[in-house]
């Protein structure tokens, strides 16, 4: 029926049984590794500084507009039900308006030139990648 | 003068000189995401070590770093760095993962241990050196992806040589002219 039965083993068949172990156990670290490394867990609480100082702590499960007020003027930082960005900065190339909504645990907004940035944390954080 | 060379060497020789080449095939093909490349000489390499021994096949994988580097044009820049640390690390894996019995152990594990750490010795120097901040951690499980995928096809590749290999010493004589 298939010719490659005949004259030379199929690929596969070069496969023992440490082999299928070996790929067993690495597809399970992967997948802990993904797990661990790239936690997708939804954000409880937004933690917003101004210059090297913590202003404030906010939870993300409201309807809010903040005004904090930067180096060089004021921005409005806009949480709606668990989620948070720049709605306004006094920024010259508002990138960080630009970078949208925020969700996930742990990601950052950085205005560099109001130096106003936004840390997103969850129930735990999973490591300070600012202070780093 | 002339430096006296036994017949090792020129095995050595020619065997570098195949890992070299393909070396270089792969340094032209482009690849979709940086940094990640199916690592086809490392294949030479477990041939090697399968087939003769390990400091053989130490001699062949560092030869092949060294000399690809030069011929790129790469040599102490960081790509050298990366390759060198990977190269290295790999090999102590082999080193370590030779003693496992063949009987339940092919080229295969071999060739997926030898990815891992080969992607294990290029972050620990981008980590330390390169770019020395917390979020390289992102990139280790696309990299681990890619270790156990072309680690598992290296492998196999390696081990259908090898089978080859001894198929053509030993010819089966029990293969059906016809089905």
């Amino acid at each position: 029926m298939l010719s490659s039965s005949r004259s030379h083993k199929p690929a596969f068949s070069h496969l023992l049984a440490g082999d299928w172990l070996t790929i067993i156990l690495s597809a399970i670290i992967i997948a802990y590794l993904f797990q661990t490394l790239w936690s997708h867990e939804q954000a409880a609480k937004v933690q917003i500084r101004i210059g090297d100082k913590v202003h404030a702590a906010y939870d993300l499960n409201q309807q809010r507009d903040i005004i904090v007020h930067g180096a060089i003027g004021d921005a409005m930082i806009r949480i709606g039900q668990g989620k948070v960005r720049f709605a306004k900065s006094p920024c010259h190339n508002q990138y960080c308006v630009h970078q949208g909504w925020l969700n996930h645990n742990g990601q950052v907004a950085i205005c560099l030139p109001n130096q106003v940035s936004l840390e997103l944390i969850g129930a735990q954080k999973p490591y300070d990648s600012l202070n780093y | 003068m002339q430096i006296q060379t036994n017949i090792d060497d020129h095995r050595i020789a020619k065997l570098a000189a195949f890992a070299i080449a393909l070396h270089m095939i792969e340094a032209v093909v482009p690849s979709p995401l940086p940094g990640v490349k199916p690592g086809i000489a490392n294949i030479v390499t477990l041939y090697v070590l399968l087939q003769y021994d390990f400091a053989t096949a130490a001699w062949v994988s560092m030869l092949r770093v060294f000399a690809s580097s030069l011929l790129l044009g790469q040599f102490m820049s960081p790509a050298f760095a990366l390759s060198l640390s990977g190269a290295l690390l790999s090999l102590g894996a082999l080193w370590l993962a030779r003693h496992l019995p063949r009987r339940y152990f092919s080229a295969i594990t071999l060739s997926i241990l030898a990815a891992f750490a080969h992607i294990a010795g290029q972050l620990i120097v981008v980590r330390l050196w390169l770019i020395p901040h917390a979020s390289v951690a992102y990139l280790i499980p696309i990299f681990a992806v890619a270790a156990l995928f072309f680690g598992f096809i290296n492998g196999l590749i390696t081990a259908k040589l090898l089978y080859n290999k001894t198929q053509l010493s030993a010819p089966d004589k029990s293969v059906p002219d016809s089905p």
